[in-house]
């Protein structure tokens, strides 16, 4: 069993989430090197997703590694019924670490435990995607030149938005003020409401995007997806309400930088793009220095 | 107690009492007691001026370890734990919920991966001031514990 494994945001304690940060910095100024040579990495994606899987393969590669796996369940050996336990086994076999992808909570923790070699949770079903709140949270060092006392504000799906969760969870350490935006059918879960007041973290909640962003240094926007609404017609009053447009951010704070996921829908209209406040492609692409530090601290290397 | 043990008359063994009648054989087959070979009296929808209905289990010859016993704090944490020996309580023992549920129950989450494939479930107890849940240690979701499902 392995102990080195990342499965969950909260696998790492504040000062290890600071080093992987300090170490995409480094790879940042120098992403090609070969401390990776001679190693193999797996990469399974038991469903595709080809934006996080392109980015841990260009990790590896650009460190000299070298990358086997499969893109989707249906060219893997599950399709004829064999279980998530035996293609661990075998996939270990060859590998010295695995990125995995699964549509099932629960199953990289599980992958971690019967697996010999480390386990990098590429996202389990809604559950977690450590990488993607590990990147959240180098993109806001990076803008804000620090990860401390920030208000930030989050909107969109915030019942079900995994990268939400997380991102609350490892900002709890940096003394963050958070303003969470959402509709109704949409808003925190108690969970995680909870989790804020026992961790004293000052929160407020609004249902308009609007001028409830002047204040912030970080906007954080959730994708709404159609299929959370039961009534269609909720679901195209809230797309318009969520929609961020250029002239929204007349007012906010020159520092001010908005954060995605990606991707996105509707939820960011495109004239923000040239906005010098939209962050969210340098965003995708610091993914690719936090998951070569991921990938090193995994391996030690 | 005086009129339980008249119809009891057990010598040695362990008392189940006061379990909500509805949940008497899930008590029942968390203990494995189908499979048991002892002799073993079960009593279901009894009066009982505390719960309404209430059903009360007697295994002959055998004290179950606390940890057995502590499961059924699970589904009827009011259930009263009596061990006898030659016709006395010995111990009244009381339930406290352990700190870790294996196997027993199943995740609430039609997505967690144990209820896919052949994997032993395996819960965290959370205590706090909201109260006591149940941290799926393989998909984190939070189950109260009134909604815990029983394999």
């Amino acid at each position: 069993m392995s102990n080195r494994s990342l499965v969950s945001i909260s696998d790492y304690n504040k000062e290890e989430i600071l080093e992987i940060l300090d170490a995409a910095a480094d790879f940042e100024a120098n992403p090609n090197r070969s401390t990776l040579k001679g190693k193999v990495i797996a990469t399974l994606f038991f469903e595709p997703s080809t934006r996080t899987r392109l980015s841990f393969e260009t990790a590896v590669l650009r460190l000299g590694g070298s990358v086997i796996g499969f893109s989707d369940a249906a060219t893997s050996s599950s399709v004829k019924g064999e279980t998530l336990n035996d293609t661990i086994r075998m996939v270990s076999c060859y590998a010295d670490a695995i990125v995995m992808r699964h549509p099932f909570e629960g199953a990289a923790r599980y992958a971690a435990e019967i697996s010999p070699v480390p386990i990098i949770n590429a996202g389990d079903g809604a559950n977690q995607h450590p990488s993607q709140t590990l990147l959240d949270l180098y993109s806001i060092l990076k803008t804000q030149g620090t990860l401390e006392n920030l208000k930030i504000c989050v909107a969109g799906d915030l019942k079900y938005g995994r990268t939400v969760h997380s991102l609350i969870m490892a900002m709890s350490y940096f003394h963050p003020t958070f303003r969470f935006i959402a509709p109704e059918e949409l808003k925190l879960n108690e969970e995680y409401r909870i989790f804020c007041l026992m961790n004293n973290i000052p929160f407020e909640e609004t249902t308009e995007l609007n001028d409830n962003i002047n204040d912030a240094d970080i906007l954080y926007m959730t994708r709404v997806q159609r299929e959370r609404f039961q009534d269609l017609m909720e679901y195209e009053r809230v797309k318009n309400v969520y929609t961020l447009k250029n002239s929204m951010l007349e007012n906010t704070k020159p520092n001010l930088r908005i954060l995605h996921p990606l991707p996105r829908v509707s939820e960011i209209a495109p004239d923000v793009d040239k906005n010098e406040k939209a962050y969210y492609f340098q965003q995708a692409q610091n993914g690719l220095y936090i998951r070569q530090a991921i990938i090193s601290k995994v391996l030690s290397v | 107690m005086e009129k339980e043990l008249k119809v009891a008359a057990l010598r040695n063994g362990t008392v189940i009492d006061h379990i909500p009648a509805d949940k008497l054989y899930q008590v029942v087959f968390m203990l494995h007691l189908d499979t048991c070979d002892n002799q073993i009296t079960i009593g279901n929808n009894l009066e009982s001026a505390k719960i309404g209905k209430k059903g009360i289990i007697k295994i002959a010859g055998k004290v179950f370890a606390e940890d057995e016993t502590n499961k059924i704090a699970l589904i009827a944490p009011n259930a009263k734990i009596n061990i006898i020996k030659d016709y006395q309580v010995i111990e009244k023992r009381p339930l406290s919920l352990p700190d870790e549920i294996h196997e027993i129950a199943q995740c609430n989450n039609p997505n967690c991966i144990t209820n896919h494939q052949n994997i032993s479930t395996f819960f965290n107890v959370i205590k706090d001031e909201t109260g006591t849940m149940l941290k799926c240690h393989y998909c984190e979701r939070l189950i109260k514990l009134e909604e815990v499902k029983i394999k």
